[in-house]
């Protein structure tokens, strides 16, 4: 038996549920819109797993389902030493955001990452303590500063309405997700100008474990045809 | 696998080697508050130590090294000098990139460490000597270097205190020092900073931004640091060779950096305090940029003690902290100089012979 598991609601859930049916699976969520259980058509040993997306990179890597789809972005914040538990089978198209960092547009003496470090420097030296990033990104945004040897910061925790941080006066800084920018601009931030910390999309991703099996992979190998 | 009870053996001998030397046994906390940890280290250390939360004490981290600890107490209330010695777990996690390592490196691990709280000129050399004697009988290289030479030859070059002062902020960082040391190097560019129509946000200040606009153009307007500035740098940050050998190729460098002379002349004479001891100055490496990728709190002298067998992390390392005793000492300093054998990498070299 193959178990696929597949974000349990919004765009991310249809989306995903548009590309299987492109490729000649039916997937579906049986009974009421409330109803967290599916079905597939259209492939033989197949069950569908309604989960929540953040929680499908810890299901794939514990073997609990063989196949899962979820940002990049949500495998590699979750899972450390991501590639040795699950593989990336397929970019999927949709689903797309960076992972960024945003500073107040009023900073307009911040551009690029040089310039943000300076300022983490003389905000630490003016004000007693590191200058906060707000994130719910821990480990992606801790590796790509030290990489880049940013030293003077600090993240705080956000789970949610990260941008609203800075004119809360709770960060200095955000590192989010974003797709088009608009929120940030409507908060009146601004992405600095570097590659992004991480580009993602919504992927289908695989248990190391279950790529060996034969079942998988011919499961896969039909939705690569 | 050597079962904990040798390696603390090993610990206890270290310990009481210590204590003859003259040092009082302390033993700090396991759980200790994360705020002065966090504030010292940054956030990189959570990729390192363990944090759990309390609920009335906030944020704890399991001791992820000793130093701090004993710093800290020392500076409330340890009468000068002082001298301490400590057995006990450390605690590192292993934060891995996209894959797992092949191998886990020990995340429990016993220290067992001497500080020296002393105006004492040759501390250095003492502290160093008695490392290098308890460890001799392992075969291990020595290696050595010293913050304070790099430190006084960024403080030598001709820039401005804005250009000076960056540069020693990344000492301890060499990608970003590097960045800095070729964009000082280069003519600056012209840079605009076009007015803009959204409204202040956030806790720093507009005045904040101004200041560092004002620094921005008065930089601009400085004359490149000449090239050959930078290639001093260079030849000092690659100096390596055994102690005497490096000591001459200082000597002929301060020539061209005279701001580094005094600190040449130190260790010169830290090297003559150790050969005082028995200790035969050319089997101990000085490698210039050794202290670079270390903990950043060390401003002087640093060592470390690494065994020949590849796989092993270094036995012992230590060094001077002088400026983490006025950080942590609310007002007061004293020059402060210590370091840590690992116990079970000594059970392990011993187990092997």
């Amino acid at each position: 038996m193959i178990r696929l598991g597949v974000p349990s609601k919004g765009r991310l859930m249809e989306q995903t549920f548009d590309w299987f049916a492109d490729r000649g699976v039916r997937l579906s969520r049986s009974g009421s819109d409330r109803e967290y259980a599916g079905r597939v058509e259209g492939a033989e040993g197949v069950t569908l797993v309604l989960l929540s997306a953040g929680e499908i990179p810890r299901e794939l890597a514990a073997g609990r389902i063989e196949l899962g789809v979820t940002g990049t972005d949500l495998v590699r914040e979750k899972l450390a030493g991501w590639a040795s538990d699950v593989a990336e089978v397929t970019a999927m198209g949709f689903g797309h955001a960076d992972l960024i960092l945003a500073v107040p547009e009023c900073w307009t003496d911040c551009d690029s990452l040089d310039d943000f470090d300076s300022v983490c420097r003389d905000f630490r030296a003016a004000h007693g303590f590191r200058l906060r990033i707000a994130t719910k990104y821990h480990r992606l945004v801790r590796a790509w500063l030290a990489a880049h040897e940013v030293a003077d910061y600090q993240l705080v925790d956000s789970q949610g309405a990260t941008e609203g941080t800075v004119a809360n006066q709770t960060a200095e800084a955000i590192a989010d997700i974003t797709s088009s920018g608009e929120t940030l601009r409507a908060n009146n931030l601004k992405i600095l100008a570097e590659e992004p910390i991480l580009r993602s999309q919504a992927t289908l991703f695989a248990g190391r474990r279950a790529m060996e099996s034969p079942e998988v992979q011919a499961f896969l190998a039909r939705l690569a045809a | 696998m050597i079962p904990k009870r040798d390696k603390q053996a090993v610990g206890q001998r270290l310990l009481a080697a210590f204590r003859a030397a003259g040092a009082v046994e302390v033993a700090p906390d396991l759980l200790l508050p994360a705020g002065a940890l966090l504030d010292l280290y940054g956030e990189d250390i959570r990729a390192r130590a363990y944090v759990t939360a309390d609920p009335i004490r906030g944020e704890m981290m399991l001791r992820p090294d000793f130093t701090v600890p004993v710093v800290q107490a020392h500076m409330e209330n340890g009468a000068e000098p002082a001298r301490y010695c400590y057995l006990g777990e450390v605690f590192r996690k292993q934060d891995m990139g996209d894959l797992r390592p092949e191998h886990l490196r020990d995340n429990e691990y016993l220290q067992c460490g001497l500080e020296l709280f002393s105006r004492h000129p040759g501390a250095d050399a003492e502290v160093f000597a008695l490392f290098h004697r308890l460890l001799a009988p392992y075969g291990l290289s020595a290696e050595t270097g010293d913050m304070g030479l790099l430190m006084d030859a960024v403080r030598g070059l001709p820039v401005s205190d804005a250009r000076r002062a960056a540069l020693l902020h990344h000492i301890w960082r060499p990608g970003r020092f590097q960045r800095l040391l070729d964009r000082f190097s280069a003519p600056a560019l012209p840079r605009d900073f076009p007015a803009v129509t959204a409204p202040w946000a956030g806790l720093r200040g507009e005045d904040e931004m101004q200041a560092r606009i004002a620094r921005l153009r008065a930089d601009a307007a400085e004359p490149p640091l000449p090239p050959l500035w930078s290639d001093r740098l260079k030849r000092l940050f690659a100096l390596r060779a055994p102690a005497p050998q490096a000591v001459a190729a200082l000597r002929d460098l301060a020539g061209e950096m005279p701001a580094i002379a005094p600190a040449v002349q130190r260790i010169e004479t830290r090297l003559a305090a150790i050969g005082g001891q028995g200790i035969d100055p050319s089997g101990v490496i000085f490698d210039a940029s050794h202290g670079r990728t270390t903990m950043e709190y060390y401003d002087g002298f640093t060592f470390s003690f690494l065994a020949t067998r590849p796989g092993l992390p270094p036995v012992a390392s230590g060094g001077r902290y002088d400026a983490l005793t006025r950080m942590l000492g609310k007002g007061r300093e004293i020059p402060a100089v210590g370091g840590i054998i690992r116990p079970g990498v000594l059970a392990e070299l011993e187990a092997a012979a």
